[in-house]
């Protein structure tokens, strides 16, 4: 088995709402410094290794993001097979 | 014999009932559906209404969109089934691949109910008919995830093609882009838009009675085809 990550986050061009509302509360926590927030979402999937590439490519491109507003990383983390 | 309109029901779907009230009110007969059916039992139109569909996990719409119902609905819709989807049901098509764009969250973060004007931009789908281009409706809008976004290319398209359906008369409320409220598919048979014309169809529990248009319309075009 492999851990799989996929990072999903807003496109850069759509506007988001919940990211700025929380780099506003750093602000009023006198955190300086940071220019732009964005939120997103963080799956972490335990997955055969037989599993390919591709298929965790369309697993994140067709269910775990909507491609018309966001956009995601597929990340195979090693080492911690079992 | 009058035209059978499916009303889709899932986990968390709240506007069922409505909807099935103003597919009767307009002179149908309303058909209930489940999520886990495969089978439309030979409806002649599906209304996919709003709600919280599986607690609207993962994206609005998006568990939905992937549900046994929708198998049948997706196919049934590209060989020309009218298809009508209100709130949560619009993110559902979207999510779902019927229509184009996407639904996030309202720009002011707030959720937004109350009444509001739409104008009439196409009045040729099989859902709007009877409605006038251009004249103004009535309506509530309620909905948290309501703000329309596209891209440019998509937006040539839509526009090129008159596949916006309803805008927001004044500024958008939820931030939509080109304050768009509802749109349809290229063949003008799948529709969706965010406020809820099946909340609007008597005087007694709505605002108006302008949404009953939208069900007056596909049933008159399902009879004439009959």
């Amino acid at each position: 088995m492999a851990r799989v990550i996929v990072d999903v986050l807003p496109k850069a061009e759509i506007l988001d709402p919940q990211g700025q509302a929380v780099a506003r509360a750093m602000g009023r926590l006198g955190v300086t410094g940071v220019a732009d927030v964005r939120q997103g979402k963080h799956f972490v999937l335990e997955v055969d290794d037989a599993v390919p590439d591709a298929e965790l490519e369309r697993i994140a491109g067709t269910l775990l993001a909507n491609p018309v507003m966001e956009e995601w990383i597929v990340r195979r983390e090693t080492g911690t097979g079992a | 014999m009058s035209a059978r309109v499916g009303v889709i029901t899932f986990p968390g779907t709240l506007d069922d009932v409505d909807a099935a009230r103003a597919v009767r009110y307009a002179g149908g007969e309303a058909v209930s559906l489940w999520h886990r059916d495969t089978d439309l039992q030979g409806v002649d139109a599906v209304v996919v209404p709003g709600g919280f569909s599986y607690g609207d996990y993962l994206r609005a719409g998006a568990i939905a969109a992937r549900s046994p119902v929708m198998g049948p609905v997706v196919d049934a819709a590209q060989r020309g089934l009218p298809v009508l989807g209100i709130c949560n049901g619009f993110q559902i098509l979207c999510e779902a691949g019927l229509l184009p764009g996407a639904l996030v969250r309202n720009a002011g973060l707030r959720f937004i109910c109350r009444e509001i004007r739409l104008r009439v931009e196409n009045a040729t789908t099989a859902w709007t008919s009877d409605l006038t281009a251009g004249a103004e409706i009535t309506v509530p809008l309620k909905s948290g995830e309501g703000r329309f976004v596209a891209d440019d290319e998509t937006f040539a398209r839509l526009e090129g093609e008159g596949q916006v359906v309803f805008r927001y008369a004044e500024t958008a409320p939820n931030g939509a882009l080109r304050d768009v409220a509802g749109v349809c598919s290229a063949d003008g048979r799948v529709v969706g838009l965010m406020p809820h014309p099946e909340h609007a169809i008597d005087a007694l529990t709505g605002p108006s009675t302008d949404g009953l248009g939208l069900f007056t319309s596909v049933l008159a075009r399902l009879t004439a085809a009959a």
